[in-house]
């Protein structure tokens, strides 16, 4: 305490007052819209304004509503496949773009940073025309009538795990991977036994990122799904642009608490390999 | 770094998959809407591709224009509010201690997991008329009067508390933009600030300069990269954005993602949304360009 006590330092910005209370006010800033979207949830009232007492009734009637639990059920089909699809894809195109010399590599590179930086609208739209052009949108059964959506999130989402496991890569031992091929051990055996271990926490960082933008995305899942799909954000846009109710804040209660859980999980997993790196 | 040649199976095992992905699934797409901005309407659904010009005559036409320009306005002062909001923020977390430092860097990133359009509703119910913020001017308001009027200052205030109109305006566009983003502002800032030499701003101030002229002398110019990234990674997305605007905005808050997006949902105009989308690219690209040149530039210097 008495440390606490003494005048700050001159590199002390932490522990200068206005810079604290400037902290405090923007995490206030951040974090309280979401918390009162929360505890409203719990509010017992239809227009929603005021505090009216405590209820879990919009939570019963959210379960209730088919239509909802039929679009949060296909966005974490969508988040699901599309983290799988993406982690993947993106594993693979990181290890080709770090280990090969190759003509046009600057352009393949290029275009995996393009999804990154264009606004979400453009990709949204050309994938939308993309679709309509080959009859995917609409009129097939489901769950296929999920393949456009999932398309699009693995395009958004592949890149960045790309960019996550090149990170990884850079730090990596190529003496590792060439002794592994001395002592006999094939490409494969070498993929399986000396680089995906190396590269797990770099993989479960790109995975995460992977979900955490499925289940973030908005715009890309307004435009590529049909008129007969229904996925979360559809479904709470549609809500609210029709009025903002306890339901939609117990919906999205859910959803929130769901990607939190998720995180904590696969960060207890990326864990122990970070301890392991460190020693 | 090996030669492709040196093992093609797994070269192109590796690159395959994720490159034909793009291919097919981003610039297959992209180049569409690129070819439909020269098309013309032959119908209800069918698009003729004319190569006429006509399209992007009509995305110049000053009432897109306006569009284009005040959509580069609104974003333009969100970013900068992000800056000036996220700067100390970034600071404080950069120089915080040990011990708390991944727990102000969790709440920063923490945002990022909820999804965007749930953090756009949720700033409905704090602008709105009967919301929080009003309700926290309100009792600003009631004890401010309760201070003044024994002065016999009472009127100052007027007669009651009038509540202020936040929401479906172009302020609450701003604002939701602020909100949403601005975590993507602080985390290039944080990473720039996290690895610079602090010896030298110690240096600095050794040698009598005040914080203040070491901050602006010192501290930004080191963290000039950090800026203009986080400028870009909040700028493009706020200059395409048409939830926030949809949402948050009134009947003149339009910003040219709404028009994109209604031209090829409501008003079916693909052609001409085709145009403005890829006005919009051009912009995105102009940005980057000028982050190429102006990081460039910097670190040129020092």
């Amino acid at each position: 305490m008495a440390e606490r006590r003494s005048a700050p330092g001159p590199l002390d910005y932490t522990r200068r007052l206005w810079l604290r209370a400037w902290l405090a006010a923007t995490f206030l800033f951040l974090y309280a819209p979401i918390v009162i979207l929360v505890v409203f949830s719990f509010n017992d009232s239809r227009r929603n304004i005021v505090w009216r007492g405590f209820t879990t009734e919009y939570y019963a009637k959210a379960i209730a509503n088919d239509s909802l639990i039929e679009a949060f059920t296909n966005s974490l089909i969508v988040a699901f496949v599309s983290t799988l699809v993406s982690t993947v894809l993106g594993t693979l195109l990181a290890l080709a773009l770090w280990r090969f010399r190759f003509p046009g590599k600057p352009l393949v590179e290029g275009a995996n940073a393009l999804p990154i930086v264009i606004p979400e609208i453009c990709m949204g739209v050309s994938l939308l025309v993309f679709f309509s052009s080959i009859g995917l949108m609409g009129g097939i059964p489901w769950p296929a009538s999920l393949t456009p959506i999932v398309i699009g999130h693995i395009a958004f989402s592949f890149p960045f795990v790309a960019v996550v496991v090149r990170a990884r890569l850079e730090g990596f031992d190529r003496s590792l991977e060439e002794a592994s091929k001395d002592l006999g051990a094939s490409e494969w055996q070498t993929l399986r036994h000396v680089m995906i271990p190396f590269l797990k926490p770099g993989i479960v960082a790109g995975a995460l990122l992977a979900m955490t933008l499925s289940l973030d995305d908005f715009v890309i899942t307004f435009f590529t799904s049909g008129p007969e799909t229904i996925t979360f954000p559809i479904k709470i846009y549609s809500m609210v642009r029709f009025g903002a109710t306890p339901e939609v804040n117990a919906a999205s209660t859910v959803l929130i608490v769901i990607t939190l859980l998720l995180t904590v999980i696969a960060m207890r997993m990326q864990a122990p390999d970070r301890k392991g790196e460190r020693r | 770094m090996d030669s492709w040649r040196s093992a093609p199976w797994v070269f192109w095992t590796f690159l395959l998959p994720g490159g034909l992905w793009l291919l097919l699934f981003f610039l297959v797409p992209l180049a569409m809407v690129w070819v439909l901005a020269f098309g013309e309407r032959a119908g209800p659904v069918e698009i003729v591709v004319t190569w006429t010009l006509d399209n992007y005559r009509q995305a110049l036409e000053p009432i897109y224009l306006g569009l284009f320009w005040k959509s580069f306005r609104i974003a333009a002062l969100a970013t900068a509010i992000c800056l000036l909001v996220g700067f100390p923020v970034a600071l404080a977390v950069s120089f915080a201690p040990a011990r708390v430092k991944p727990v102000l860097l969790m709440l920063v990133i923490l945002p990022f997991w909820t999804n965007l359009l749930i953090r756009t509703y949720s700033m409905i119910a704090v602008l709105r008329t009967k919301g929080y913020l009003n309700f926290g001017l309100e009792y600003l308001w009631t004890g401010a009067k309760a201070i003044l009027a024994p002065l016999g200052l009472g009127d100052l205030l007027g007669e009651r508390f009038v509540p202020l109109s936040l929401l479906y305006n172009n302020t609450a566009v701003v604002f939701g933009i602020v909100y949403v983003y601005l975590p993507f502002m602080v985390l290039p800032l944080y990473a720039t600030l996290e690895k610079l030499d602090r010896s030298l701003i110690e240096a600095s101030l050794d040698l009598g300069a005040s914080q203040i002229r070491t901050f602006f002398a010192v501290i930004v110019p080191l963290a000039w990269p950090g800026i203009v990234s986080g400028i870009i990674l909040v700028f493009i997305p706020a200059l395409g954005t048409f939830l926030i605007s949809d949402l948050l905005g009134g009947p003149d808050s339009q910003l040219i993602g709404n028009v994109i997006e209604r031209q090829f949902k409501a008003a079916n105009n693909i052609p001409l949304g085709a145009a403005l989308s890829f006005l919009l690219l051009y912009m995105t690209f102009l940005a980057l360009a000028l982050r190429a040149w102006l990081a460039g530039r910097r670190t040129g210097r020092g």
